[in-house]
């Protein structure tokens, strides 16, 4: 039973780093990036070259993944993202649905499109017994490194220069300008910033959420829930959105395995009937 | 005394600390021409929002002919009775005039539903919708996009498009606004020349406007009623001008 | 010069009387059947004489346009995004492979029923993306075409599984015309399905009820404030939207003998938009003029690349967004809107 709370909490972490990119972008710019999750598997890939193809230490994997999602990051939103922050969500909708389709394309004809593995440092796998508790050491890393990153970024967000700025941009872009911060810069940092953490989530999530070329496309659903569900007002939010989601999701696979597919669903459904805004959203605007 | 129509009681509306509506508790009598003034921010365009459904209030309740109506969805106000213009035009940008009133007048006939005629058959709907374009001026726009039609005359439309749900009590935000000042007199006359059971709740700043226009004022200072009386009582009243003048220096 | 004309009763009555003609005038113009139809069905019978041999792709066009053009009702008329629309098309598509292996090979029946079955399935879920933001639409249709996808595939008894359904062949259509090898008669079937859908949801985009479908996507608050009941709007188009999305789906089944699995994928659900933003939205026949640009262009490119025909799908989504899609769909504006010359405003 703890185990399987256990192997919910890490997975729920792990969509948590992933989808928090997302979540800014969302709440940051009213862009809705559907293909955030192209971003993820930029890491996840750049993990499995480096470490089947150059032997690089898994450990070094990490912060490379993130330096290569940052950077495409940095440069799409440069080069084509800004110019659609104004447009209608459907132009949104389209535009990020085409970047993954050629995200998809382009990975499958350089990679190949089976499941790509990846071999963990020996310290990193296998069980330990921990008070009669089998927990995976992987997964206590991971959530160890995700637990570290949501709190970075709640300190982040809520006590730095950068974070106020943000903040200020959010809440209005024109009054933000108006102070002399440059909307446009943090807006490019920010996306570069997300797509950095989604792109650390694909590397560490290869190993517990599978990698293949339909990556963006298998989790596009995941994200979604997350922030629908977490709003993109607060870090906390969804944070315990994606632990909800993540522990629904690997419980209901292993107790219901007949049903198990459709425990995300139900629990969005729920979600809809019983809180429409959102499940932490503030009561009325 | 006369029977009345809108009240409500004790309505209470909070953006987070803010209080922009408070504890109001308003009555406006059948065939009233009630004017609703005050400072800018004084929560004026927040209380019609509450009483059309635009927004929930936090507290209170709001009454129609009696009815309880705090929590009824604005369309089903809107088919007691009920309606109003906008402070900032909110029309639909891609229809012609002639469209936009067809379609009130169709929902408030109860043919809004219909979906296997064509609305070219409604004969009645579209005399209707022409006579009231007519009336306002704008026939010789009526088929064009309103979105391209210029401002004074989107302003009429506003004004047309409340009056083709042929409403029981209308509320008018700052009808006015942005109306030539030479014009704004006729457009308060056709207000005025509605039937005398039509009740018309009036934000206004134009105080000569007011003043013509008004039987009966209500002063709103930071969300709540400061005072409220005849045009002669509010006119007279020194702790009006005072909240002005206030406002102005 | 005055807003409000201060005339004597007798011309005002008159104007009235001038203006009452000429919206009576308009509103018929409105509804008035354009040039670019007739020549869309002229040029859909010409097809079957002139491309015997191309039958398949057209149609495979067909099936797409009525996909198309029942999307269009949803997003081009209330303005909702939809990203799980081949739900529908998905259960129409296996009810009517279950209608033929089970019960009754006459393709109408399956047709009718598979459009009833998705209209229930849309007017069940179509309370699901009446509240929320665009985000949480996205998110529900989305969800439930990944639901419905999953379900098709733990349902293996019934549906195949990932094998897909096969092993039935439709009857002659009303018990009389026989489905030929070269898909002439599917095409005519086809066709003949999609004109009466397309006319359906013509007469509904001119009704009162399409207007206010309109009024919904164009100014919500505005709408309910004349009085437009919005969410029964919603409910109603969503669900007449997946009547026809269900019979898209079962014209498919019909015409192919066959139920695959990938008609529930989201790359459908992708394309169908696709379809409806190249062709444009809120005028029907985009999804029509989408399907033939679409389906022509996929050929072609899975001719030339045959297993990276997505890259350029995505492409083209791209480069459509960022030249800007309206003014790539605003060509249709400048067709003749009727074949004489005569304006008569």
């Amino acid at each position: 039973m703890l185990t399987i709370l256990f192997d919910g909490i890490a997975y729920g972490m792990l969509l948590f780093i992933l989808a928090c990119g997302l979540t800014v972008t969302l709440g940051l710019m009213n862009f809705i990036n559907l293909a955030h999750g192209a971003f993820a598997m930029a890491g996840g890939y750049v993990t499995v070259v480096m470490m089947n193809r150059y032997g690089i230490s898994f450990y070094w994997c990490l912060p490379a993944a993130f330096i290569v999602s940052a950077l495409i990051g940095l440069v799409l939103e440069r080069t084509l993202y800004q110019w659609l922050y104004q447009a209608s969500h459907l132009d949104q909708v389209l535009f990020s649905i085409g970047i993954v389709f050629m995200a998809i394309a382009a990975t499958d004809y350089f990679m190949g499109g089976q499941q790509q593995l990846i071999n963990l440092p020996p310290e990193l796998s296998g069980r330990m017994d921990v008070f009669g508790v089998g927990i995976g050491r992987y997964r206590l890393f991971t959530i160890i490194i995700c637990a570290v990153l949501a709190v970075a970024l709640q300190l982040i967000l809520s006590k730095t220069r950068f974070g106020s700025r943000l903040r200020a941009a959010v809440d209005d872009r024109r009054v933000a300008m108006g102070l002399g911060i440059n909307v446009p810069l943090v807006f490019a940092l920010t996306f570069a910033f997300g797509s950095g953490l989604a792109g650390l989530g694909g590397a560490m999530g290869a190993e517990i959420l599978g990698l293949d070329p339909n990556f963006p496309l298998k989790f596009m659903i995941y994200f979604l829930i997350v922030v629908s569900v977490g709003g993109t007002s607060t870090v906390s939010g969804p944070f315990l959105a994606a632990l909800l989601l993540g522990i629904a999701d690997v419980a209901g696979k292993y107790y219901v395995p007949a049903i198990g597919p459709f425990v995300i669903y139900a629990l969005m459904i729920v979600m809809l009937i019983v809180r429409p805004n959102g499940l932490f959203s503030r009561g009325g605007r | 005394m006369s029977e009345i129509v809108l009240e409500t009681r004790n309505l209470v509306r909070r953006f987070g600390a803010f209080l922009a509506t408070n504890d109001v508790s308003l009555k406006v009598e059948r065939g009233a021409r009630h004017a609703l003034i005050g400072p800018n921010g004084a929560g004026k365009t927040t209380l019609i929002n509450l009483l059309t459904g635009v927004l929930p209030p936090s507290e209170g309740q709001v009454f129609l002919e009696g009815e309880d109506i705090t929590s009824m969805a604005s369309f089903r106000r809107v088919k007691r009775g009920l309606t109003r213009t906008f402070q900032i035009n909110q029309l639909f940008n891609e229809f012609t005039p002639l469209e936009t009133v067809a379609l009130a007048i169709a929902e408030r006939e109860g043919v809004g539903h219909n979906l296997w005629r064509s609305i070219a058959g409604y004969g009645k709907v579209i005399d209707e919708a022409a006579a009231l374009l007519a009336r306002f001026g704008l026939s010789s726009v009526m088929g064009e996009r309103t979105v391209i039609l210029p401002y004074g005359k989107q302003r009429l439309l506003e004004i047309a498009l409340a009056f083709a749900s042929k409403p029981r009590v209308l509320l008018l935000d700052e009808p006015a606004a942005g109306v030539p000042e030479d014009e704004r007199h006729e457009v308060l006359q056709i207000v005025a020349d509605l039937p005398a059971d039509v009740t018309v709740l009036l934000i206004e700043h134009d105080m000569d406007l007011v003043f013509s226009f008004a039987n009966r004022i209500s002063v709103l200072v930071a969300g709540a009623v400061f005072v409220e009386g005849t045009v002669a009582e509010i006119s007279t009243d020194p702790r009006v001008k005072a909240v002005y003048l206030g406002e102005n220096a | 010069m005055s807003v409000l004309p201060q005339e004597t009763t007798v011309s005002a009555s008159s104007s009235t009387a001038a203006a009452e003609t000429r919206a009576a005038k308009l509103m018929k113009r409105r509804s008035r059947i354009r040039f670019y139809e007739i020549i869309v069905w002229i040029a859909a019978i010409a097809a079957y004489f002139l491309l015997p041999s191309k039958m398949l792709i057209l149609t495979e066009i067909a099936i797409l346009a009525l996909f198309a053009v029942s999307l269009d009702l949803v997003l081009g008329f209330a303005g909702i995004v939809s990203l799980g629309h081949t739900a529908f098309f998905g259960l129409g598509a296996y009810v009517a492979g279950l209608m033929a292996l089970h019960f009754i090979a006459e393709p109408v029946t399956g047709l009718i029923v598979a459009g009833i079955t998705s209209g229930v399935l849309g007017l069940l879920t179509s309370f699901l993306i009446l509240r929320g933001s665009d985000l949480t639409r996205l998110m529900t249709t989305l969800g439930i075409g990944l639901m419905m996808a999953e379900v098709a595939n733990q349902m293996a008894w019934l549906t195949g599984g990932a094998d897909g359904l096969s092993g039935f062949s439709p009857g002659p259509i009303l018990g009389m015309f026989e489905f030929d090898l070269f898909g002439k008669v599917g095409y005519l079937y086809c066709v003949g399905v999609l004109f009466i859908g397309t006319m359906i949801m013509r007469r509904i985009a001119f009704s009162p009820f399409g207007l206010s479908l309109k009024a919904i996507k164009g100014n919500p608050m505005r709408s309910a404030m004349v009085a437009v009941p919005g969410r029964k709007r919603i409910v109603t188009a969503y669900t007449i939207a997946a009547v026809f999305a269900g019979m898209a789906g079962a014209l498919l089944t019909q015409t192919t003998a066959f139920v695959s699995p990938d008609v529930l994928a989201f790359h459908r659900s992708a394309d169908v938009l696709l379809v409806l933003v190249i062709g444009g939205t809120g005028y029907l026949y985009g999804g029509i003029f989408g399907a033939i640009l679409f389906t022509l262009v996929k050929d072609w490119l899975s001719v030339i690349t045959p297993q990276y025909w997505m890259f350029y799908i995505g492409l083209l989504l791209v480069i459509l967004v960022l030249i800007g899609r309206d003014r790539l769909s605003r060509w249709v504006e400048y067709l003749p809107e009727r074949f004489s010359k005569k304006e008569d405003r």
